[in-house]
């Protein structure tokens, strides 16, 4: 039975909202907007945050749709990733930030927004009829969405907006040529790796980050195949034990016996270069890079590219996630109203159009299972299959602690070192015992 | 108009100079405590505020407190910050010394009587003109083992493709190519300058005496223009020093730590990982190395001047 998020629907809610929304579709009234009340804030400003993404442009693109919608008038401002995280914590930090709305990296930002106390706690408002519309149901969301969202109190402090599984692209001539199928387990991956690769022909097997920070979702993605997370629930670092030693071995015989030459210094950019050149096998990544490979003046494998799930692990297939996601500052004076707005950003319609864009990918299960709203998706239906079927084994790829970059930075130090034929124990010994204060201080402060 | 009259004008010499002990006399106060409000607030007061910061425990969200030295004692045993500072000096004695020789060479070449000398000056000065970012992410797709313009041009002489950027052993010598290539103009125009000041007589009388091209060069042109290359050391090794742009744009400090130069090393622990405190240290540590590193090369200015005869 599904729930409007917070609150238990009863059979009589249920029938009475399915009505309405029947009537007012009747009347052509888009039944995603129908139920709450926009006009309520109407005149009122809201600030923006935004960061410079696919995303953030489609938020801005539309904006006028939910100011003529709202009567509310929005100053959004966009700024580059990095710039965007630094900036937040600075305003934050100063308990007065100039916005209401923030665009959030949760897989980066979402502990340290916790500890902060940043976000305002949008429960009350999600069981508002008047603000929120009843299709909002916390069923509907991918289950690492809402883990995202939810605080350690089980208090909704964002919306998820947009989700990236990691799933492997592969090269369908390359494995055609070489008489191979796609992998089904992690040790199936490797020795297709090993027989894709012929350094003369200057074709390899796999390609992943390997530059340091870049690199560590890799490494910490093979570990859940092992059924390990990165930092257990009690906050205890489990990058040392001996899944995540052979996690690294995994990561180093990919990247050292398969991977072009000078991978330890490739970033997700110079991956994608070299697949869509045709050169390599398989391609470990997150779904959002996949709209360059269909595009015939960027790739020269358009129409040959398979998009796989992550293969199983010795213990569990897992589709390593992280995302996006949009929330209420607590120091906004404007909570409701600006809460609209990321009701609005994470609506239907504005999830079908980030996915039919290939801008991102909705959290929200109703507009991925959506046959109308997969009509109009320019990736292949195998691409939008592999989201799906991620959506159903996802789990965090990176561990919800404060230094997750300091994190990132000291693991990745000893990914790359491995790639230079160091010792997988030995380095990962020695990272653990880097950042275990880094850690304990970041809990204490 | 004759009644002006003009009461800050000193009347003689003697009440213009300050006093004894070299303070200035309360009228003159006024004139100058802009200047110094301004000074004090945009280099004295940041410095102050930035030791007091490297103090203190001191992360960004978190309550501070004060460690006294810790975070210098903690410096001391950082492998990644030694490191760094490894990378600093390597990089940083490269990228003078590789643009001093070729510059100088260029200067050489420029100061004969070249067909199309002012065209080719021109060209040659043009790297110095672009900005750092853009240059790096077009060397960075010159770098690239498998689609670079590098590699394609080794094989043609028959040389196996390199790793450039994306190897530990090879990041800072391409790095220092880069910088070699936008920054040898400037050395070179510094030089230039430099041999048109040199007279003739010299030269002559090192003809008569049957001196060779090498030994005019070693004995005559080198020590005179000395005092401009140590002006040419000097602006490169500050530029050197305060290098990111195109080091964060290119490698980002990798592969691994690689090329992770002090400043990218504070760049992550101040802006990345919000230790303030900690990265505070690192500034004062390096601005320390930097103060003693110029008295160096100033003492060796002095000492070039008056080696070839300048000694004001």
């Amino acid at each position: 039975m599904s729930e409007i998020i917070g609150k238990n629907l009863t059979r009589r809610n249920f029938l009475a909202t399915t009505a309405a929304a029947g009537g007012l579709g009747l009347m052509g009234v888009r039944p995603a907007f129908a139920n709450v009340n926009w006009k309520k804030f109407a005149g009122t400003t809201i600030d923006v945050n935004l960061t410079k993404s696919p995303r953030g442009e489609l938020l801005t693109k539309y904006q006028k749709e939910f100011e003529d919608l709202t009567g509310i008038k929005v100053n959004s401002e966009m700024t580059p990733e990095q710039q965007q995280r630094q900036k937040a914590v600075i305003e934050l930090t100063s308990g007065k930030p100039s916005f209401d709305v923030i665009h959030i990296s949760y897989h980066v930002q979402k502990r340290q927004f916790e500890k902060g106390r940043w976000l305002a706690d949008l429960s009350g408002f999600l069981k508002d009829a008047n603000l929120t519309d009843p299709s909002m149901v916390e069923s509907d969301f991918a289950e690492a969405g809402m883990a995202f969202a939810k605080d350690q109190q089980g208090a909704i402090r964002s919306l998820p907006f947009s989700v990236d599984y990691w799933i492997v692209y592969y090269n369908k001539d390359l494995f055609a040529k070489k008489n191979l199928a796609f992998p089904k387990t992690f040790a199936e991956m490797i020795d297709t790796a090993q027989a894709l690769t012929d350094p003369k022909a200057q074709t390899y097997g796999f390609v992943a980050r390997g530059q340091k920070n870049a690199n560590t979702p890799v490494w910490t993605s093979f570990m859940l195949g092992y059924d390990m997370p990165s930092v257990d629930p009690s906050g205890k670092l489990m990058t040392d034990t001996q899944e995540a030693i052979d996690a690294a071995k995994m990561y180093q015989t990919l990247l050292t016996k398969a991977s072009p030459t000078g991978v330890a210094g490739f970033n997700w950019a110079e991956c994608q270069s070299a697949f869509l050149q045709g050169r390599v096998g398989m391609w470990f990544d997150g779904v959002g890079f996949a709209p360059p490979l269909e595009d015939p003046e960027k790739s020269r494998v358009v129409g040959k590219v398979g998009y796989g799930v992550m293969p199983k692990g010795p213990k569990v297939q897992a589709a390593a996630t992280t995302g996006d996601g949009i929330g209420v500052t607590e120091a906004s004076t404007k909570k409701e109203a600006a809460y609209l707005y990321c009701q609005w950003a994470i609506s239907k319609e504005m999830g079908a159009r980030l996915l039919q864009t290939g801008s991102g990918v909705p959290f929200r299960n109703s507009i991925l299972n959506d046959a109308e709203v997969r009509k109009g998706v320019k990736m292949p239906a195998e691409w939008v299959d592999a989201v799906a079927q991620s959506a159903k084994i996802s789990r965090l790829t990176l561990p919800v602690i404060i230094p997750v970059t300091e994190f990132r930075d000291t693991m990745g130090v000893a990914l790359t070192n491995l790639l230079a034929g160091a010792d997988a124990a030995a380095e990962l010994k020695r990272a653990t015992e880097e950042f275990k204060p880094v850690l304990e201080r970041s809990e204490r402060a | 108009m004759t009644a002006v009259s003009t009461p800050a004008v000193p009347a003689s010499e003697e009440e213009a100079r300050p006093h004894k002990g070299g303070h200035l006399k309360p009228s003159y106060w006024p004139f100058v405590l802009p200047a110094l409000l301004v000074v004090g607030a945009v280099i004295l007061f940041p410095w102050v505020f930035t030791i007091w910061m490297s103090l203190n425990e001191w992360r960004v969200g978190s309550d501070t407190s004060f460690v006294g030295l810790a975070n210098y004692i903690r410096l001391a045993t950082d492998m990644r910050f030694l490191e760094s500072l490894w990378h600093t000096i390597l990089y940083t004695v490269l990228s003078v010394v590789a643009p001093l020789i070729l510059g100088t060479a260029a200067a050489l070449a420029f100061n004969t009587k070249l067909p199309f000398r002012g065209l080719l000056r021109g060209i040659f000065v043009m790297p110095m003109m672009a900005t750092p970012v853009a240059i790096a992410l077009v060397w960075t797709m010159m770098f690239h083992p498998q689609l670079g313009v590098l590699n394609y041009l080794l094989s043609l002489v028959g040389i196996p493709p390199q790793a450039w950027v994306f190897h530990p052993a090879s990041v800072i010598p391409s790095l220092v190519l880069v910088e070699t290539w936008q920054w040898t103009p400037l050395v070179m125009l510094i030089v230039l300058g430099g041999l048109a000041a040199i007279p003739q007589e010299p030269y002559e009388s090192a003809q008569i005496d049957g001196a060779n091209a090498w030994q005019k060069f070693r004995y005559i042109t080198l020590p005179m223009i000395s005092p401009f290359l140590m002006v040419a050391v000097i602006i490169r090794t500050i530029d050197a020093l305060k290098s990111f742009d195109i080091i964060y744009a290119i490698t980002q400090g990798g592969p691994g730590t690689a090329s992770e130069t002090i400043n990218l090393y504070l760049y992550s622990v101040a802006f990345a990982y919000y230790d303030v405190g900690y990265g505070s240290a690192i500034a004062v540590v390096f601005f320390l190395l930097i103060i003693l590193l110029s008295l160096v090369l100033l003492h060796l200015r002095q000492r070039a001047a008056w080696s070839s005869g300048d000694g004001k």
